[in-house]
C-alpha cells in the first residue's frame, strides 16, 4: 500500500482474474485503463498460491470466456475452485468495499459462487447467512433457444438501483445497446429472491425485451452494497464508437461520444476515487 | 496416498454412476431440441426429457458421491443430481430410455475438466485412480408405438453418431472401465524388398499408405539399398510426408498440358495456348501439329510466380516491397500491419473428416488451423477465423443421398456447431465467411476454415538449433487420428466411416487456449523468446512436426517421452497419431525451466521428447527414432523431403459449348427476385452468424450483419486487432464453383478469376486499401488423377497467376485438397465441382473510415460501377429457372482492378455513404439487400444502366457479370463522385434514388415500372430460408 492512492496520484489498481478458458481478459483491461484504472491480469493459481495479493487492488474482474471450458456447466468448475480457495478472501474484499464485476461467464461464476446477489448469504430467510457463505440461489441456464447468440441487445437501468457501475453520481445510465454472447445466459431464481432482488434496488440491468428467458427481463445484478455487479451482456465490448453494429449509420459526432459501455467503467473508478478521498480527508 | 476422510467401510474403485436432470421441462433445452427433432423424423414421441450422465470411476464413498453430484454436477437451482440410474417417469406413459455414450478413446473434454474439479475437491484422489466418463439419457416418452430400434435409429441420425458414440436402450452402469493393455515392445519389419509391383500397390492400400506405385518403389530401392526391411514406423514416416496432403505432390509436380485436338469453336479462344504465354517456368512447343505447354512445379509457376513478380514491382514501383514479411514458407502467410506487427492468415480444409463427423471434423479444422497460426514464425495470437462451408441443398431428397451419407442439413447443423464451439472457446471472433450449395457436394462437404494472427515484426521467422530440446505442449497423444493424413489423400467410399472412424477426433479447445496462453507467455518472457522454433502437430503428427523442424538438422526421438493418454500405444502409434492440440518447439535447454515454470502456472503439460540436431555417419541430418533404447527407426532427412519421385503428368482441357441463353421473355422480374432473394446461396446466413462470437477479442469493426436491422449482409469484415490503434484488417473471399466445368461451357481459368474478383471487390467495399491486399487460394478439386481433370486445375493455377498481377494482390499461403468424389455402393461417381476459394485480407489504414453495405440516408443516390453485359451460365437466374445459362461471364482483367481502385478513391474521398459488392443475383439483389438492410426505400431506374451491347431487362437485372460495385452516394458528395470515376476511365451511372418509403421499386424508359415491393416483404423472403 503506497499513500499516493489515497490522494487520488495512482490510478486504481485492477485484478483481472484469469484462468484455463478465460478469454475476454485483454478487452475487459483495456477497458479499465481507458477509464483510468490499472488492470493487472493474474492466473488463478497465483492467488490460490497468495490469496493475500487480492489486498494489492482497489477493483477486481470477472472476464468472460469459457472457464475449463464451461464443461458440465458454464462456470461452475471456476466457481467450486473460487468456493475452496478463494471465498474468504473475496468476502473479506467485499467487506473493504471493492468494486468488483462479473461479465458473461464472470456472471456466471459469482452467481454459483454465490458471491452475488448475497456475498454474506445473509437473507430474511437465513439471517446470519450460511456458515461461510457462499450459498447460490439465482442460477443462469440454457437460453430458451438452446443455443449460443451474439447479438446487440437494447438495456435499460432501472432508477431505483444501488449498483455503482450502472448508476453514476447523479443518475442511472440512460437506456443504450450492449452486445451479448452466450448459451446460458437465461436468469432463474425463485419469486421470492426476485422478489426481494427488485425491492432491494439490486437489479441493475434489463434486457428492454426477451433475449434468452431470463426472469423478468433481468440482465444484471448487484450485491446489497451496489459494489459487486454481474451481467451478460458485454459493456467491455462497446468501449469505442465503431464497436456498434450501427456505427457507420451514426453520423461523425457519434464517433467522439464517451460510450455508454465505458461509461460503467468510469463509474466505477469514480466511486473507488470518491471512497479514496473520503478516507484521505478523515 | 492419504486416507479418506471417512475411512470407516471405504469403497474400493468402481464406476458410479450420476444422472443430472432439469427440475422443470422448461430448463430442459437440450430435450426440446430433441423433441423438436423428433416431431418429423420419429413418429409416436410425445416428449424427449434429456439428462446428463456422470460415470466416475474413482473411490468414493456415497456421502461423497452426493456431495459430488450436489456440489459439482448439478445447478442447484435448476437441476437435481441422481446417483446411480434414475427411475422412468412411468406415471406420463410408455418411455424408452437411450443412451448415447463417447466410445472409449473418444476424447471427452467434459469428462477432462469433471476430473480435475473430482480432484480439486478430494486431493486425496489421485489421477490414476480416477476416471471419469459421461453420456446423455434421452426419456421417449411416447404414444405406445415407439420401438426401441426405431428410438436408437433416430437418436443415431439426430443425438449423435455411431462412428464416435455408442448408443444403448437402457441406462449404461458399466462395473468397471477396461484399462488399455501395457504395450510390450515388438518391433516390426514389413518386408518390402523383394516384393513386385502387385505386392508393392497391395501394400499401399492395405497398410492405408496411399502411396503410388512409383513412390514404393522408391521407397523398396532404398531399403534394397540398406540391406534391410524397413520397420514398420519407417513406412509410417515415408506415407505421412509423402502424403498428397502433407507435401501437395499434384500441385507441385511438372505438368504437360495439350489443348484439346478439336478445332477452335466460338466457344475456345483462338490461341489455345494463350494463357499460357510469357509465364515463369512454362515450356511451350508450339512447332508440330500437337502444341503442348509443359510447366515445371505448377504451384511454383504460377501462384507463387504471381507473389514473387509482385514482389519485385512493388520494390520498384513504391519502395514497399517489404510489404510482404513471409511468403509460403512457413504455416501462414505474414505481411505488414503496421512498422511493429505483422498479420499471418492460413486457410485450410478438413473435408474429410467432416463428411463422416461433421462436429469433430469441423472444430478440429478450425483448431489445426489455429494451431498453424500459433506455429508461424515465433508464433502468433489468433485474432479472427473466417470458415466457409459447401453442402447439398438442405432440401435434398432423403432418396438422392448415398448409403453411409450424412443428410446435408445435419451435416451444416454439426459443422457450424463445431465451428462455434471451438472459435468460441477459444475466444477467437469468427468474422467471416459463407455457405455454398449445390447437389454434387452431398458426399463430399466441404469445410474449409481460416485463422487471422497478429505477430511482431522482430518474431516472423525461427531457426532450429542443434542442440535444442524438442518440446511437445498440450494435449495428451492417444490413438485418436491415426492415419489422418493419409485418410485426407484418399477419395471417400461408402466403406471409410467404418475403415476411418479412427481418423476422426473430437477437439478440446480448452486446452489448446491454454497451451497458447503458454507459448505467447514463453514468446514474450522477459529475458527473450523462450524458443527458438516452433510447428504445430497437424496431419501426421509428431511425425510430420519433429520430420519439419528438423530437416536440415536431424533429429534424435525418445518416443516413451511422449505423456499418453492411455496404455497400450505402441511407438509407430505414437509417432503418427493425430491427437488435438499439441505444439512442438524446439528449446535451447538453458531456457528449458523457465518454460516448464509457465507451464506449470497454466496447467500444462510439458514433455521433452529428445534432441534436434542428429546425422549419420556421412554427416547426413537423420530421424532417429528410439523406443525404450532401442532404435526403431532411421531415416535419413534428404530421403524423407526431397526422395519423393515426381513424374510428370499429363493435362488436357477441351471446351464444351455453352449452348443458348435461356428464353426470358415475359419474366415476372419482381417474382424472379424474390426467388433469387431465396435461394440458399443469397438467403441471409444470420442462423450461423449469430452462433459465433464474432466481437470476442473486442476488435469488431465491419460485423457479418450490418444496419441499424442488425440484418445487412456484409461483404466483409473489418477488425482492429490492436485496441489502442486504429489500423485494421479487412476479411473476405471469393468463391464460385458454378462457373466451373460441371455446366457446359464452365471453365476454371474464369470460374477463378471471378472468385478473385469478388473476394478484392468484398474487401474494397468495406474500405481495405486495393494496393494492400493479400489473397489465399484453397483448391478443392473432385480428383486429378485423369488429363481431364488435371487440365481444369491447371488452368485454375494459370488464373491465380493472370488474376494475382492484374489485380496487384500476392497470394501469401493456401493449400489443396484434391480427392474429393464419391463412389457409391452401387459404384455411381459423385464429383464436387471444382471449388477454388479465394480468401482476402486487406489492410484498412483508419477503421473510423471504413464502410457498410446497409443505405444509410434517403435522398441519397445509388450508382453502378461497372459494366453489365449479357452473359447469363452458371447465374443464379438460370439456376431458379431451372435454365441453361448459355455462356458464363468472363473478367476483363484491365476494368476489375480499375473499378476497385475507384471504390477505393471514392472511400479517400469521403464520397460514400454505403458500398455493397454486385455478385449472385445481379443488380436487383444487391440493391435490394442494401435498402432492406437500411430499412429505407429505393427507386430503381435502369434505363441508363452501363451494359456492353444489346443487354436483355432480365440480363439488366440478374447477370452476374463481375467487377461490380452499387454504391450511395450523398448528394452533396455527388459532383465529387462523379470527377473521381470520370477521371479514372470508370463505366458508371445513377441507377437510382434512396427514397423516404418503405419500398423498393424499378422501372425503365421504356418499360415504365416494373415493380413496386414492399422492403419487409423482401427481407422476410431473404431470411426465412435459412431461419433454422
Amino acid at each position: 500500500m503506497y499513500y499516493g492512492r489515497y490522494y487520488g496520484l495512482m490510478p486504481p489498481r485492477v485484478l483481472i482474474l484469469r484462468t484455463a478458458g478465460t478469454n475476454c481478459d485483454a478487452e475487459l483491461a483495456h477497458a479499465f485503463r481507458l477509464a483510468g484504472a490499472e488492470p493487472v491480469t493474474l492466473h488463478l493459481n497465483t492467488l490460490i498460491a497468495d490469496p493475500g495479493k487480492l489486498e494489492d487492488f482497489d477493483l477486481i474482474g470477472f472476464p468472460g470466456g469459457f472457464s475449463y471450458g464451461d464443461d458440465i456447466a458454464a462456470g461452475r468448475i471456476l466457481a467450486n475452485r473460487l468456493k475452496h480457495h478463494l471465498y474468504d478472501a473475496l468476502l473479506a474484499a467485499v467487506d473493504r468495499g471493492v468494486p468488483m464485476i462479473g461479465i458473461c461467464n464472470g456472471f456466471q461464476v459469482l452467481v454459483k459462487l454465490g458471491l452475488l446477489p448475497d456475498p454474506h448469504g445473509d437473507t430474511p430467510e437465513n439471517p446470519g447467512g450460511p456458515s461461510g457463505g457462499g450459498q447460490q440461489v439465482a442460477t443462469l441456464a440454457d437460453n430458451t433457444s438452446g443455443r449460443f447468440i451474439d447479438r446487440w441487445v437494447d438495456v435499460s437501468v432501472p432508477d431505483e438501483t444501488r449498483c455503482v457501475w450502472t448508476r453514476g453520481d447523479d443518475a442511472v445510465l440512460p437506456d443504450h445497446s450492449l452486445p451479448i454472447a452466450h448459451g446460458e445466459g437465461r436468469f432463474i431464481a425463485d419469486d421470492a429472491v426476485l422478489d426481494r432482488l427488485e425491492n432491494n434496488g439490486q437489479v441493475a440491468l434489463r434486457y428492454t425485451e426477451d433475449v434468452n428467458g431470463s426472469a423478468r427481463n433481468i440482465a444484471g445484478v448487484c450485491d446489497p452494497t451496489g459494489l459487486v455487479f454481474g451481467l451478460m451482456p458485454h459493456p467491455e465490448r462497446f468501449v469505442t464508437a465503431t464497436q456498434h453494429p450501427a456505427w457507420t449509420s451514426m453520423g461523425e459526432g457519434f464517433l467522439n461520444e464517451t460510450t455508454p459501455g465505458l461509461r460503467y467503467f468510469h463509474n466505477a473508478v469514480a466511486a473507488v476515487r470518491a471512497r479514496q478521498n473520503d478516507v484521505a480527508t478523515v | 496416498m492419504t486416507a479418506l476422510s471417512t475411512p470407516v467401510g471405504a469403497e474400493t474403485a468402481r464406476v458410479r454412476r450420476i444422472e443430472v436432470w432439469p427440475k422443470h421441462d422448461t430448463h430442459d433445452a437440450h430435450g426440446r431440441k430433441a423433441t423438436a427433432a423428433a416431431q418429423t423424423t420419429c413418429p409416436g414421441v410425445r416428449r424427449i426429457r434429456a439428462a446428463q450422465v456422470f460415470l466416475i470411476s474413482a473411490t468414493l464413498d456415497d456421502d461423497q458421491v452426493r456431495r459430488v453430484g450436489e456440489e459439482l454436477l448439478a445447478d442447484s437451482i435448476a437441476q437435481h443430481a441422481v446417483p446411480g440410474a434414475g427411475a422412468t417417469d412411468e406415471g406420463a406413459g410408455p418411455v424408452i430410455t437411450i443412451e448415447v455414450h463417447p466410445q472409449p478413446g473418444v476424447m471427452d473434454p467434459v469428462a477432462e475438466s469433471t476430473a480435475a474439479a473430482l480432484r480439486d475437491m478430494f486431493p486425496e484422489l489421485s489421477g490414476d485412480e480416477l476416471t471419469v466418463r459421461t453420456g446423455h439419457r434421452y426419456d421417449f416418452h411416447h404414444d405406445g408405438t415407439l420401438t426401441a430400434d426405431a428410438a436408437r435409429a433416430f437418436a443415431q441420425a439426430h443425438l449423435g453418431n455411431p462412428v464416435i458414440e455408442s448408443f444403448y436402450v437402457e441406462p449404461y452402469v458399466p462395473e468397471n472401465f477396461a484399462a488399455g493393455q501395457h504395450y510390450e515392445l515388438d518391433l516390426r519389419h514389413i518386408p518390402v524388398r523383394e516384393l513386385d509391383d502387385a505386392g508393392l500397390q497391395r501394400l499401399s492400400r492395405e497398410a492405408h499408405l496411399f502411396l503410388s506405385l512409383e513412390e514404393m518403389r522408391t521407397i523398396r530401392d532404398h531399403f534394397r539399398g540398406l540391406d534391410r526391411e524397413p520397420t514398420d514406423i519407417e513406412l509410417e514416416t515415408l506415407a505421412q510426408t509423402w502424403s498428397e496432403h502433407c507435401v501437395h505432390k499434384t500441385l507441385k509436380s511438372t505438368v504437360t498440358y495439350k489443348p484439346s485436338a478439336e478445332e477452335p469453336s466460338d466457344e475456345a479462344p483462338d490461341d489455345p495456348l494463350r494463357i499460357f504465354r510469357d509465364k515463369p517456368g512454362h515450356e511451350i512447343d508450339d512447332d508440330g501439329p500437337n502444341p503442348s505447354v509443359t510447366i515445371h512445379n505448377l504451384l511454383k509457376s504460377t501462384v507463387a510466380a504471381a507473389t514473387f513478380t509482385l514482389r519485385d514491382r512493388s520494390a520498384e514501383e513504391d519502395g514497399k516491397g517489404d510489404w510482404l514479411v513471409s511468403v509460403f514458407d512457413d504455416n501462414a502467410g505474414v505481411v505488414k500491419l503496421d512498422d511493429i506487427h505483422g498479420v499471418a492468415i492460413k486457410v485450410e480444409t478438413h473435408n474429410h473428416p467432416s463428411a463422416i463427423e461433421p462436429y469433430g471434423g469441423a472444430a478440429t479444422g478450425i483448431g489445426g488451423c489455429i494451431r498453424d497460426i500459433i506455429g508461424t514464425g515465433l508464433a502468433a495470437k489468433p485474432i479472427a477465423n473466417t470458415d466457409t462451408f459447401a453442402v447439398a441443398p438442405p432440401t435434398t431428397e432423403y432418396s438422392e443421398i448415398p448409403n453411409s451419407v450424412l443428410p446435408p442439413r445435419r451435416i451444416l447443423e454439426q459443422v457450424v456447431a463445431g465451428v462455434r464451439d471451438y472459435g468460441n472457446r477459444m475466444g477467437i471472433p469468427t468474422v467471416n465467411g459463407t455457405v455454398l450449395f449445390h447437389d454434387d457436394y452431398v458426399a463430399n462437404p466441404l469445410v474449409f476454415a481460416g485463422c487471422v494472427g497478429l505477430i511482431p515484426l522482430d518474431k516472423c521467422f525461427g531457426e532450429v538449433k542443434p542442440g535444442d530440446r524438442i518440446i511437445a505442449l498440450g494435449g495428451r497423444t492417444g490413438r485418436d487420428g491415426i492415419h489422418g493424413a493419409t485418410f485426407s489423400s484418399a477419395e471417400l467410399t461408402d466403406t471409410h466411416a467404418d475403415e476411418f472412424g479412427h481418423a476422426v477426433q473430437i477437439g478440446n479447445a480448452i486446452t489448446e487456449k491454454q497451451t497458447l496462453d503458454v507459448i505467447l507467455a514463453a514468446r514474450d518472457h522477459e529475458d527473450g523468446t523462450l524458443f527458438s522454433a516452433i510447428t504445430d502437430c497437424g496431419a501426421g503428427g509428431f511425425s510430420s512436426a519433429i520430420g519439419e523442424m528438423g530437416e536440415k538438422v536431424g533429429a534424435d526421438v525418445n518416443l516413451d517421452a511422449a505423456p499418453l493418454k492411455y496404455d497400450g500405444l505402441n511407438y509407430a502409434e505414437v509417432w503418427i497419431s493425430e491427437a488435438q492440440e499439441r505444439m512442438v518447439l524446439a528449446v535451447p535447454a538453458e531456457n528449458l525451466e523457465k518454460l516448464r515454470a509457465i507451464c506449470a502456472a497454466e496447467d500444462v503439460e510439458l514433455s521433452d521428447l529428445g534432441t534436434f540436431g542428429h546425422h549419420d555417419d556421412q554427416g547426413t541430418p537423420t530421424l532417429r527414432l528410439n523406443f525404450r533404447g532401442t532404435v526403431v527407426g532411421e531415416l535419413p532427412m534428404p530421403l524423407l523431403h526431397d526422395g519423393i519421385p515426381m513424374p510428370t503428368r499429363q493435362a488436357t482441357w477441351s471446351p464444351t459449348p455453352a449452348g443458348h441463353a435461356p428464353a426470358l421473355d415475359g419474366l415476372d422480374l419482381g417474382d424472379t427476385l424474390l426467388k433469387l432473394l431465396a435461394h440458399p446461396n443469397i438467403a441471409s446466413k444470420h442462423w450461423v452468424v449469430r452462433q459465433y462470437d464474432h466481437e470476442v477479442q473486442g476488435g469488431s469493426v465491419v460485423k457479418p450483419l450490418v444496419g441499424p436491422l442488425q440484418l445487412g449482409p456484409s461483404d466483409a469484415a473489418v477488425i482492429r486487432p490492436k485496441l489502442d490503434s486504429n489500423v485494421g484488417v479487412a476479411l473476405s473471399n471469393g468463391v464460385c464453383p458454378w462457373l466451373s466445368e460441371k455446366i457446359p461451357g464452365g471453365d476454371s481459368y474464369q470460374a477463378t478469376l471471378h472468385a478473385i474478383d469478388e473476394a478484392v471487390r468484398n474487401s474494397v467495399c468495406v474500405g481495405a486499401d486495393p494496393n494492400r491486399i493479400a489473397i489465399l487460394d484453397n483448391f478443392c478439386w473432385p480428383s486429378c488423377d485423369d488429363p481431364q481433370a488435371m487440365g481444369t486445375l491447371v488452368r485454375a493455377a494459370e488464373s491465380c497467376y493472370d488474376g494475382a498481377l492484374a489485380y496487384g494482390t500476392p497470394f501469401v499461403s493456401g493449400k489443396d485438397s484434391l480427392h474429393n468424389q464419391f463412389t457409391t455402393e452401387d459404384g455411381r461417381l459423385i464429383a464436387i465441382p471444382p471449388t477454388l476459394l479465394v480468401t482476402a485480407l486487406g489492410i484498412v489504414p483508419d477503421v473510423r473510415r471504413a464502410q457498410t453495405m446497409d443505405a444509410k440516408r434517403s435522398g441519397n443516390a445509388l450508382l453502378i460501377i461497372g459494366t453489365t453485359r449479357a452473359a447469363l451460365g452458371g447465374s443464379h437466374l438460370a439456376a431458379v429457372l431451372d435454365q441453361p445459362g448459355g455462356p458464363i461471364p468472363t473478367v476483363d482483367l484491365d476494368a476489375g482492378p480499375r473499378n476497385a481502385r475507384s471504390v477505393w478513391a471514392l472511400h479517400q474521398a469521403d464520397a460514400l455513404a454505403s458500398a455493397h459488392d454486385c455478385s449472385e443475383g445481379g443488380v436487383l439483389v444487391a440493391a435490394a439487400e442494401m435498402a432492406f438492410s437500411g430499412d429505407i426505400g429505393l427507386d430503381l431506374d435502369l434505363t441508363n444502366l452501363p451494359a456492353d451491347g444489346d443487354v436483355n431487362l432480365p440480363a439488366r437485372c440478374f447477370a452476374e457479370s463481375p467487377s461490380r460495385y452499387l454504391i450511395e452516394v450523398p448528394g452533396a458528395m455527388l459532383d465529387k463522385a462523379v470527377r473521381v470515376l470520370r477521371d479514372a476511365g470508370t463505366p458508371f451511372a445513377q441507377i437510382g434514388t434512396f427514397a423516404d418509403h418503405d419500398r423498393f421499386t424499378a422501372r425503365t424508359a421504356e418499360r415504365g415500372r416494373l415493380f413496386d415491393l414492399q422492403l419487409a416483404v423482401l427481407r422476410d423472403t431473404w431470411r426465412r430460408p435459412l431461419d433454422w
